[in-house]
């Protein structure tokens, strides 16, 4: 099945996207943004589109790491896990008053940690990332849940609550700029660099991929590290947003995660997918639950659609696949 | 390889049986017979699904859905015999398994017709059957007052002072040992998961695979439907929330290997064993509830990290040999 991709690496040519999955998510968001503000008023109203992306822009920034990882042809079940235990560490160190710097080092270096922790069990012991991750998902979580029992935290520095909340020159949200900044970095790394060529073709083939030199344990284990990493930036934008931490924090998000990348046409099996499309689908995501809660769908509704929409997405072209072979 | 695998079941056997002995001197209550039988019929329901999802990992793919499944099957039987309480309680049994059938032949589907990967269908129904049952239940819960009388009698029904529970669960033990030792369809299954290439070159349908082991274990998610609504008699939104995991790691702590292809019946019986004897011995030795996530997931890495080594031992000798 995975033998016949042939290594992606888009150039960034307009002509060339105009025939690309990007171009369809394209379509596919502005017919939902179309859709949305003929059915509601309040959507295109400027304030509620820029606090809209309060909803995603922690999600979307582990995303962005997250497209590396399934490039690379794994997975990681664990980053929501990971977002608990950096949480309790960030409450955990304002409790004990330390300085603001100490508490945001101690929470960023929890989740590296814990991220180097996965990519450590992954290439030492050679088992796939599914089931180490599936694994330290309730080993992390559950870490959360022993230290913080049924306590919270609610006290945070007031540099990180404002991180959470805040917005630059009164309109930008911290959060969103760090994902639009954080989105750009990605997508030079993985289109024009060495670095980026080589987590294709890892994705595509690891095998090959050690032959030509290419150490693939060693990237394998930076990209959960950076996963973890990046678990605890959105841990910190977000114990800042809610300005309370319990250990079901960011219950779930690992499937909103994996469908905005998969969603962003990544391909799961690694190898193909662009960071361009990753970023369209948080958009379509993020303004569909948007519009979804403004005309009173309720939470479970937008979880619903969520699932269906990342199943069909990718069964959606084999369906057809499927029933012309049955014609012919 | 015989000798290997039964000799990892006896040490899996020997592990319970040090367990319950030390946990017994740490509280002798706990080994009375009255309270071991408890931890049996405790475990009947995951011993049930973690030889279903057997099934499936031993064909390299995971079912992550079950609890959903589960879920959503037992709230829907829940919602009718509220509604037709007159019913007999076989009627739901037998709906609850299958409409946990359809919503497994569901996935089996996506994943084998629509090319789906297993985790993004399985991970997409977990979260879609999980939140049906908002849907059909408007966020309620069935309490057991509400449950018709016997739709609750046949769950407190004992022979030989062992539950109905264990005893569903001795069935499915027996009738999974079958199918998967004795019948043509459990040794294609084995041979699709050791090695799916070699297993289509030698005629067996891969696709028919996917979606019979998907069923299966929807079947058996439904028929835990009808078990843990009963025993616990309430239906909510939450029940069995997380419980894939459990389900999962017991496979792992039985020696079913996520490369497909490995595992017996009787080891994944065991690792059920050991995982309800360790959920059910921490209240007993005093350790707080909060410590059961983070329990089980070590034991899931420790487990896969011991299976991979020994697998990779096993891979030596057969090239010396």
């Amino acid at each position: 099945m995975m033998k016949n991709i042939i290594p992606e690496n888009p150039p960034f040519k307009l002509l060339n996207i105009l025939y690309k999955k990007e171009f369809i998510l394209l379509m596919v968001l502005l017919s939902i943004i179309f859709i949305n503000s003929n059915v509601t008023p309040y959507f295109l109203d400027l304030y509620n589109l820029i606090d809209s992306t309060f909803l995603f822009s922690e999600k979307a920034i582990i995303a962005l790491s997250m497209t590396f990882v399934i490039i690379a042809r794994q997975i990681d079940l664990s980053v929501a896990s990971i977002i608990a235990v950096s949480s309790c560490v960030l409450g955990y160190t304002t409790s004990v008053g330390m300085d603001t710097y100490l508490v945001i080092s101690f929470t960023l270096l929890s989740g590296t940690m814990c991220g180097a922790f996965n990519g450590f069990i992954i290439t030492r012991f050679a088992i796939p990332s599914i089931i180490v991750t599936i694994g330290t998902m309730s080993l992390f979580r559950g870490l959360a849940y022993s230290f913080l029992e049924d306590q919270y935290y609610n006290k945070f520095p007031k540099f990180v609550v404002s991180l959470g909340s805040d917005y630059l020159f009164g309109y930008i949200p911290y959060a969103f700029l760090t994902f639009i900044i954080l989105s750009i970095i990605f997508a030079f790394i993985l289109h024009k660099t060495i670095i980026g060529k080589r987590i294709y073709s890892i994705g595509n083939n690891p095998e090959s991929a050690q032959y030509t030199g290419i150490q693939v344990d060693k990237y394998t284990f930076v990209l959960f590290t950076l996963n973890g990493l990046f678990s605890a930036i959105a841990a910190i934008f977000l114990s800042g947003r809610l300005s309370s931490v319990r250990p079901n924090i960011a219950f779930g998000w690992e499937l909103e995660i994996i469908t905005m990348v998969v969603l962003g046409g990544v391909y799961i099996y690694g190898g193909s997918g662009s960071i361009l499309g990753v970023v369209i689908s948080i958009f379509i995501l993020g303004m569909l639950s948007f519009g979804l809660g403004l005309i009173n769908v309720p939470g479970v509704g937008i979880i619903i659609f969520t699932g269906l929409l990342l199943i069909l997405s990718i069964g959606f072209p084999s369906f057809i696949k499927y029933f012309r072979s049955k014609n012919e | 390889m015989k000798n290997f695998i039964k000799n990892r079941d006896f040490i899996l056997f020997s592990i319970i049986i040090f367990g319950v002995i030390v946990v017994g001197f740490a509280n002798p209550y706990f080994v009375k017979p009255s309270s071991l039988s408890d931890v049996l019929t405790d475990t009947s329901i995951l011993i049930i699904l973690a030889l279903s999802q057997m099934i499936v990992i031993l064909i390299r793919a995971i079912d992550l859905s079950v609890a959903s499944n589960l879920a959503l099957s037992g709230m829907l039987i829940s919602l009718l015999s509220t509604v037709y309480p007159e019913l007999p309680v076989v009627f739901f049994i037998l709906l609850s398994c299958v409409i946990g059938t359809f919503l497994g032949v569901l996935n089996g589907v996506s994943i084998a017709i629509l090319k789906v990967p297993f985790i993004v269908t399985t991970l997409g129904t977990l979260s879609i059957y999980r939140g049906l049952i908002y849907f059909v239940s408007d966020g309620k819960q069935v309490y057991s007052h509400e449950f018709s009388e016997n739709f609750l009698a046949l769950i407190h029904y004992k022979f030989l002072s062992l539950s109905f529970l264990f005893w569903v669960a001795i069935l499915v033990f027996i009738v999974m040992y079958i199918l998967l030792n004795h019948t043509r369809f459990g040794r294609n299954l084995y041979s699709l998961g050791g090695n799916p290439d070699a297993a289509k070159y030698i005629g067996i349908n891969e696709n028919k695979y996917i979606i019979l082991a998907y069923a299966i274990s929807g079947f058996f998610a439904g028929l835990c439907g009808y078990l843990w609504v009963a025993r616990y008699s309430v239906a909510s939104t939450q029940i069995a929330i997380g419980f894939e995991l459990t389900v999962i790691s017991a496979c792992v702590v039985g020696g079913i290997s996520v490369m497909g292809g490995v595992g017996t019946v009787v080891g994944c019986t065991l690792g059920a064993l050991l995982i309800g004897l360790i959920r059910n011995a921490l209240p007993a030795v005093d350790i707080s509830q909060f410590w059961q996530l983070a329990i089980s997931g070590a034991i899931i890495l420790i487990a896969i990290i011991i299976n991979t080594k020994t697998e990779q031992r096993k891979d030596k000798t057969i090239m010396v040999e």
